[in-house]
């Protein structure tokens, strides 16, 4: 049996020092296979973001130990966490996160030009995944000619130019209508369901919760409750 | 890659095209105003170096009346004569002497005329002074002896009274006077002292003495050192001779001067370098201030841009990647920012040059500096702002808003 994909072992972070400190995970385990929809919640400062960041290899624990494919990626340098974000990793944010005055195809292509790929196979793999996002008609767009769902939609196209293992939501339904938001949802569900791809993602509504497989409740950086990597199979 | 990279750098700096202009403005000043500095420098002292190359031997001026005592200012010195002239001739450390007097007057030409110098002097003056004549003749000895009535003409004169007839042959009146014009000088173009030299019509001075001025004055006396003389060794032997001449007892002051042209010129071209050399330092001022505005402005785009640095970051930008293209933008905004500079310096330095009515000298060298200069002020001051996008923490730059 390969080792899991993720795995938290007493994962802590804490920020500040003595009387000020602040315990945002406290002594996490948890186990992420490859293929589960996890969706992450918790009421607001529970450490959701903050897991989601050490998983995303953007933040290291301050104590105990992340394995990444089994492999401890806990004590990587900067360069090498950000290797590993560029082969394994997409991000989807709350906000977008989109580079203004710049077309949805250039955003699409920025993790590309980072893994060295050519002009024109990047422009390529662009297209590609803004087809799969359903927006192959707006790739010479500009963030702002774009509706929120539509720009969202550029966004986890991006992740998923890089052709990564998983992806990370934080919140990607935040900023978007109840309609917006249950699209964002499906295209998610149909990237873990048909491409295999890992899907973390925090969400604080429960209706967004239910597409994922698996759920995990936080409060005050612990793991207070999760259906488990089981609950896969049923959900489905 | 490295073509990539400056591919992605012009994107992004045509992305905001108004930041971008801002950015460079300084660097386009700074760089046309050494350019412009240097250029124009070089031409007036190529200038100055020409006219003292024109000068051939080392030429010496005497003029009667104490030294550094300006034009129109005299002390009731005597003034020279002609024998003066033809004595110094006579010392072994002259080659030539040349007595001069000149007048302004009216030149008249059929239904033309022109308002020039009338020199009255000899052909020792040309020799003294490197000129040609490239048409027709110099005057005979004969014709100076008798000051007959023949003349030399400049080229602007030419222009101005003949056209494109040729001069030689023709008769000129002046003040009255009906003078054949046996040949045309070379042009010299402007002296240093932005002068006109080729406006001018040379006659033999006794001439000049006896038909247009009426006085045997000779105003100075030009002379050209003999060759393998050093110039102190002939300024003491013509001071001998004139003290003696002009009966200075002594202890008694020359009641001459005799001025060493070279020496002027030399003067000159000195004073143009260090002229040239601190407008040139006050442009180079400007240019670091050019920098240090390339500086602000891609620290104050760091801190604007720092979401998208963060959103690099989180799709897998290294640290080195981000630093190389915030380097390499700042390169490629100040080598636009110094080739602008370059060309607009250029071009003030020729119009300048149209102005002044020196030449134009532009140096591969300094254009070539300048542009090296640029694309260091660049990375210089790219550096810093650089260094403070690749080190932000990737959480904090995507929060940012
Ligand atoms: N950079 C930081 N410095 C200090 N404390 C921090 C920092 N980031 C997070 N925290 C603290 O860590 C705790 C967890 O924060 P986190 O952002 O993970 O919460 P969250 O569950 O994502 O909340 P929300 O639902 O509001 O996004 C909070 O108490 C927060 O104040
Ligand atoms: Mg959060």
């Amino acid at each position: 049996m390969p080792p899991p994909l993720i795995e938290f072992r007493g994962v802590s972070r804490s920020y500040g020092e003595g009387e000020a400190r602040v315990m945002a995970l406290d002594t996490v385990d948890l186990t992420i296979e490859a293929g589960e929809f996890v969706a992450i919640m918790g009421p607001s400062g529970s450490g959701k973001s903050t897991a989601m960041n050490i998983i995303g290899c953007l933040d290291r624990p301050t104590a105990g130990h992340y394995l990444f494919q089994g492999a401890d990626v806990s004590n990587l340098s900067r360069d090498q966490r950000a290797l590993l974000r560029r082969h394994y990793l997409g991000f989807v944010f709350q906000g977008f996160n989109l580079l203004a005055r710049t077309s949805a195809l250039e955003n699409v292509e920025l993790p590309l030009i980072y893994k060295g790929m050519a002009r024109t196979e990047r422009i390529a793999w662009a297209e590609a995944a803004l087809e799969k996002v359903g927006l192959s008609g707006r790739a010479g767009h500009d963030p702002s000619q774009l509706s929120g769902g539509q720009q969202q939609r550029v966004a986890i196209a991006r992740a998923l130019a890089g052709d990564p293992m998983v992806i990370l939501a934080d919140e990607p339904t935040g900023n978007l209508d109840t309609r917006r938001s249950h699209e964002i949802m499906e295209l998610l569900a149909q990237l873990n369901r048909d491409d295999g791809i890992t899907i973390v993602m925090v969400t604080h509504e429960e209706d967004m919760a239910t597409y994922a497989s698996r759920r995990i409740d936080f409060v005050d950086g612990r793991i207070v409750s999760d259906t488990g990597a089981r609950a896969m199979e049923g959900a489905a | 890659m490295i073509l990539e990279s400056f591919r992605l750098a012009l994107q992004a700096i045509l992305r905001n095209l108004l930041r971008s202009f801002l950015t460079v403005l300084g660097i386009v000043i700074g760089v046309a105003a050494v350019i412009a500095m240097v250029t124009i420098g070089q031409g007036s002292s190529d200038q100055v170096t020409a006219s003292v190359e024109s000068l051939g031997s080392n030429v010496l001026v005497l003029r009667p009346g104490r030294a550094m005592m300006g034009p129109g200012v005299s002390d009731s010195a005597p003034e020279f004569r002609l024998a003066d002239a033809e004595a110094l001739a006579g010392l072994p450390v002259v080659a030539a002497a040349a007595p001069v007097s000149s007048t302004s007057l009216t030149v008249v030409y059929g239904n033309s005329n022109a308002t020039t110098t009338i020199t009255g002097t000899d052909t020792a003056y040309l020799d003294i002074n490197s000129w040609d004549v490239t048409r027709g003749r110099s005057f005979t000895s004969a014709e100076e002896r008798a000051g007959s009535a023949v003349c030399l003409v400049g080229e602007t004169v030419r222009q101005k009274l003949f056209g494109a007839t040729d001069p030689t042959g023709e008769m000129i009146r002046l003040k009255g006077v009906a003078c054949e014009v046996v040949g045309l000088l070379a042009a010299k173009g402007a002296s240093s002292f932005g002068m006109d030299q080729d406006d001018t019509v040379i006659v033999p001075i006794r001439m000049l003495q006896r038909r247009v001025t009426g006085s045997t004055d000779v105003a100075n006396i030009r002379v050209s050192v003999a060759p393998g003389v050093t110039t102190d060794r002939a300024i003491r032997d013509i001071q001998t001779l004139m003290r003696e001449r002009r009966h200075v007892a002594v202890g008694e002051e020359d009641d001459f001067s005799v001025t060493d042209m070279k020496e002027i010129s030399s003067m000159l071209s000195g004073i143009n370098n260090v002229l040239t050399g601190l407008l040139s330092s006050v442009a180079a001022v400007s240019l670091l201030v050019g920098g240090i505005g390339i500086m602000n402005i891609m620290l104050v785009s760091v801190t604007e841009r720092t979401r998208e640095i963060g959103i690099r970051l989180a799709v897998g930008a290294e640290t080195g990647q981000v630093l190389s293209q915030f380097l390499i933008e700042a390169m490629v905004l100040s080598l636009i920012g110094g080739a602008i500079g370059i060309a607009l310096g250029l071009l003030i330095a020729f119009v300048g040059a149209q102005v002044m009515a020196i030449p134009f000298a532009p140096s591969l060298g300094v254009v070539a500096l300048a542009f090296v200069f640029s694309a260091l002020v660049g990375v210089v001051f790219g550096y810093f702002p650089a260094r403070s996008a690749a080190r932000l923490d990737p959480i904090e730059a995507l929060r940012h808003q």
